[in-house]
């Protein structure tokens, strides 16, 4: 009689385990990722002038007209600037979710530039994880503006210059992102014989997410090679994240004029510290042009 | 008496051998926003469901960053301003089927069912009940269901400037497709 007993509570307590593994079941079926990229380090593929560790989904078209008002020292005499205003237009399209491709144009020198920017490695948690994103990023500026001096002989290739960057990045929490960005600048042509054509600057990026939908976010880009004294300053640009929707706004201050690689780098010559600066403001918007198909890991 | 004991061990023992589970991990779950500007769609296609034939118990776990969205940016939007995915990764759903004693799991057919338990969404626990259907077809058996939620009542907000283009309330589907029986 006492074996039956033991079987029979053992049975039950078999069948009340049963009951009760639903939830080992539920983990045991956990479909969490074992390896999560890590996104959103940036709200935009800009930091502020330079290009930022974020990418553009596949298929997603970005249109970003950018603005640069003139230097607030005037005053009330130009509205602290405001009277004044350069841009730049342009389309960047994902290829992938690793490739980036891009055309503009400035008004400044009226430069055409045209950008390819790739991720190598992408910032990771999890299984096999990495902890930085790196990126290569390779572009051309034409100048269509007319010769300077047109007696003279003139080469098409005088109006090309080049820049290869390096962006290695890291997202450290929601909160704090942070990017090392090496540039490589060469100009064909310079204004003085003693000017360098080639110059190189460490690009350094940074964002604070300060809500959801803002975010603080400072760009530099220390000159290391190749500036010329008492000339070439050191580009500054401090500001705003803010997103609404399908927008993100970028506004800021900066002493760069310059929209694209050359123009920020070899003729940023205002000083922060004359209080030689200019707001400025980016506006993206991006487009759906290919379905997205792939989940956010 | 022995006898009768053992008689209905042998009942009991069939009767927990008959405890049977259904599981799937590729169960579907949708969600439809429709706002005066814009309709806005999510679909997870790896939901983990499990449903006990025996007790009823029945129970959903959804991975949050597996919701696919036609335009990366509301996807983006959706993982980072509204779901806050990193901090609240999963959602989950706990009950029980009410009425589980009128589900034949063994004969085809086609039975309304009524559903209640605990639905955790974004970090927030709340009491939920729905109405759905278990299909058995074939040995086979499926289940789903339609309800809506108040996106409010999971700490979930809506920014002013884009009142219109999502919806306070948002309407789910689940659908488990055919579960696999466990032995």
């Amino acid at each position: 009689m006492k074996k039956i007993l033991t079987v029979f509570s053992l049975l039950l307590s078999l069948c009340m385990a049963a009951q009760d593994n639903l939830d080992s079941l539920l983990n045991a079926g956990d479909n969490s990722p074992k390896k999560e990229y890590v996104n959103n380090a940036f709200k935009s593929t800009r930091v502020v002038m330079g290009q930022s560790m974020e990418m553009l989904g596949a298929g997603v078209l970005d249109f970003r007209i950018l603005h640069r008002f003139g230097s607030v020292k005037n005053g009330f005499k130009d509205l602290f600037g405001l009277d004044v205003a350069s841009m730049r237009m342009s389309f960047d399209y994902g290829v992938t979710r690793n490739l980036m491709v891009g055309v503009g144009r400035s008004t400044l020198k009226k430069e055409l530039d045209v950008v390819a920017k790739y991720r190598v490695i992408q910032q990771s948690k999890g299984e096999k994880s990495f902890p930085a994103s790196v990126l290569v990023v390779s572009g051309m500026i034409y100048n269509t503006s007319e010769w300077s001096d047109p007696t003279r002989k003139n080469y098409t290739t005088s109006r090309m210059s080049y820049y290869h960057q390096l962006i290695i990045g890291r997202k450290f929490s929601e909160g704090v992102t942070l990017q090392i960005s090496p540039i490589f600048l060469h100009r064909n042509f310079v204004e003085l014989t003693t000017d360098k054509n080639d110059m190189a600057a460490v690009g350094i990026g940074t964002r604070f997410r300060l809500s959801k939908r803002t975010a603080f976010i400072i760009d530099a880009f220390p000159i290391v090679y190749g500036a010329r004294t008492n000339y070439n300053q050191v580009p500054i640009s401090v500001g705003f994240d803010i997103e609404t929707g399908g927008h993100v706004f970028q506004l800021h201050f900066s002493n760069a004029r310059g929209m694209n690689e050359r123009a920020f780098l070899a003729e940023t010559t205002q000083k922060w510290t004359d209080t030689d600066f200019q707001f400025g403001f980016n506006l993206s918007r991006v487009f759906t042009i290919k379905k997205n198909k792939s989940a956010s890991w | 008496m022995k006898k009768t004991i053992i008689t209905a061990l042998v009942f009991l023992s069939a009767i927990s051998l008959n405890a049977q589970k259904y599981f799937t991990k590729n169960a579907t779950i949708t969600f439809v926003s429709k706002a005066p500007m814009e309709t806005i769609e999510g679909t997870n296609k790896t939901t983990t469901a499990v449903i006990d034939a025996t007790s009823g118990a029945i129970a959903f776990s959804v991975v949050v960053k597996g919701f696919v969205f036609d335009q990366q940016l509301l996807q983006q939007h959706f993982n980072e301003n509204y779901m806050e995915s990193d901090k609240f990764p999963k959602g989950e759903f706990k009950g029980s089927i009410t009425n589980n004693a009128g589900v034949k799991y063994s004969t085809d057919g086609s039975y309304a069912v009524t559903v209640s338990g605990k639905l955790t969404i974004h970090g927030v626990t709340k009491d939920a009940t729905s109405t759905g259907k278990i299909t058995v077809s074939g040995g086979k058996i499926s289940a789903s269901s339609e309800f809506s939620i108040t996106l409010s009542d999971y700490n979930i907000s809506i920014p002013s400037v884009v009142k219109d283009k999502i919806s306070k309330t948002v309407k789910i589907t689940v659908n488990t497709g055919n579960m696999d029986k466990l032995k």
